[in-house]
């Protein structure tokens, strides 16, 4: 395995000091210490922000749930406060990968590396999500620009997110049998004035599917998904699922969330 | 280099090894406990499952460094007085194990199971032991042994 320095921050201006063009953090590392041992990424210095007690944490206020950056898996889905104020988003967490995974894999982490069928970003768009980051707050919709990016700058570091309590939701994901992660997710978000419809898995990037939300947000039902045609095109093709597939595997999955809702 | 300091199986110890230097490695090749298996390498199997601060996690998928100054727990670590855990005696009792490639994972993580959950459900063992692999059994008798411990413990 390539080589590297190893640091460990104390807080985030240490840890944003320290990054450069060639260097991670190092949150849960479940994407970074498999990639650099595939050859998929190689980094001059890691720089673990893990002990940072400023990114931990989840806190609920009124209408929205601020959950901090290093917060793992296992917390989000134990904690009751998500339980109660998001149960979806507590569903969600226990669905990601394997309990080893939960307990060392992080929300930021999770949506910063912005894995095309990774679950929590379906989630940051569902529930209009802000994120937190060390110099500014980027509106969900404008964080996730494509495959595997964001609109984070170099340096610039994950503080927290926050959810926008919604009146009601649900989750539905098809997961790939071996990781977990979605082949299809669904992520039905219903709000005061609109429904948002995050669909995870079939594209190169989370999206909100316009044409579902808006069918929902004037008929919350689930026979108002039946009228919505869902193109393939663009969608992802691969062994587990064709486009085709996927396309539909959408519209039985918004149904099912709206139904379970 | 990284100074690393942590309790193994209830012992201190400090050592220097290469930033990058995996758990599994410094378990395995630094520390001798090769009970510690690696299977894919990639966080897939779970054979390398140990736990760090009494939780379990892939030790392929850790740094040294990044468990400095935490308790960890191998399957050499489990025994007492020479006496097998009771999550051991049910797989052995139970033929939880074929190669026995798997088995420090499974054990390692399906002890981390009861302490979540102390009574599981068929389907709780299943979905907990999502994360660990095994080419032998077929599952069956690591469900049996599981529950069997669980009904010990
Ligand atoms: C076997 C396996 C199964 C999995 N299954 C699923 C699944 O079913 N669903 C799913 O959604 N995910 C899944 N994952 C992904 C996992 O849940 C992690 O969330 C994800 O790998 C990244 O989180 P991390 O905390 O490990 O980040 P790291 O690997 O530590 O970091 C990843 C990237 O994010 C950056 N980063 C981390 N934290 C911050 C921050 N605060 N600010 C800015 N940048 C940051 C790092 O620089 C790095 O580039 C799986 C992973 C594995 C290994
Ligand atoms: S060797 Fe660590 S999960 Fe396979
Ligand atoms: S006993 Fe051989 S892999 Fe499980």
């Amino acid at each position: 395995m390539k080589t590297f320095n190893y640091h460990s921050a104390k807080d985030v201006k240490e840890a944003s000091k320290l990054s450069s063009s060639s260097s991670a953090f190092l949150a849960g590392g479940m994407t970074t210490i498999p990639s650099i041992k595939l050859g998929l990424a190689s980094y001059r210095d890691i720089i673990d922000i893990k002990g940072i007690k400023s990114l931990s944490g989840i806190k609920v206020s009124g209408k929205s749930i601020k959950i901090g950056a290093t917060t793992k898996h296992v917390e989000v889905a134990n904690s009751k406060d998500v339980k109660k104020a998001i149960p979806s988003l507590a569903v969600l967490a226990e669905g990601i990968g394997d309990p080893q995974v939960r307990n060392r894999g992080t929300i930021g982490g999770s949506i910063a590396n912005n894995d095309p069928s990774a679950d929590y970003p379906s989630a940051c768009i569902a529930l209009n999500a802000v994120i937190h980051t060390n110099s500014r707050k980027i509106e969900a919709e404008k964080f996730f620009k494509g495959m595997f990016e964001t609109s984070l700058k170099s340096g610039e570091i994950i503080e927290a997110i926050e959810f926008s309590i919604p009146e009601k939701s649900n989750y539905q994901k098809y997961p790939n049998p071996a990781s977990r992660y979605a082949v299809v997710g669904v992520y039905v978000a219903k709000h005061k004035s609109e429904v948002n419809v995050a669909v995870t898995g079939a594209k190169s990037c989370v999206y909100n599917d316009k044409d579902l939300a808006k069918a929902l947000s004037s008929n919350f039902s689930s026979s108002a998904v039946d009228a919505v045609r869902i193109s393939s095109s663009g969608m992802n093709s691969d062994i587990h699922a064709s486009g085709e597939y996927r396309a539909n595997m959408v519209k039985v999955f918004a149904k099912k969330a709206v139904e379970a809702c | 280099m990284k100074k690393i300091s942590a309790e193994v199986n209830g012992k201190k110890i400090t050592k220097e090894v290469p930033d990058h230097t995996l758990l599994s490695v410094f378990l395995r090749d630094i520390l001798n406990l090769t009970g510690t298996h690696v299977g894919c390498d990639t966080s897939q199997c779970g054979a390398c499952v140990v736990h760090v601060d009494g939780k379990s996690i892939k030790s392929c998928t850790a740094f040294a460094a990044d468990v400095n100054g935490s308790r960890i727990t191998t399957i050499e670590g489990i025994t007492k007085n020479g006496k097998m855990h009771p999550m051991q005696e049910a797989f052995k009792k139970l033929h939880g194990l074929q190669c026995g490639f798997c088995t420090p994972g499974m054990v390692m993580s399906a002890i981390d199971l009861l302490q979540n959950n102390k009574k599981p459900s068929d389907v709780e063992i299943r979905e907990w032991l999502e994360g660990n692999i095994c080419r032998c059994t077929g599952y069956q008798n690591i469900v049996a042994a599981v529950k069997e411990a669980a009904s010990k413990m």
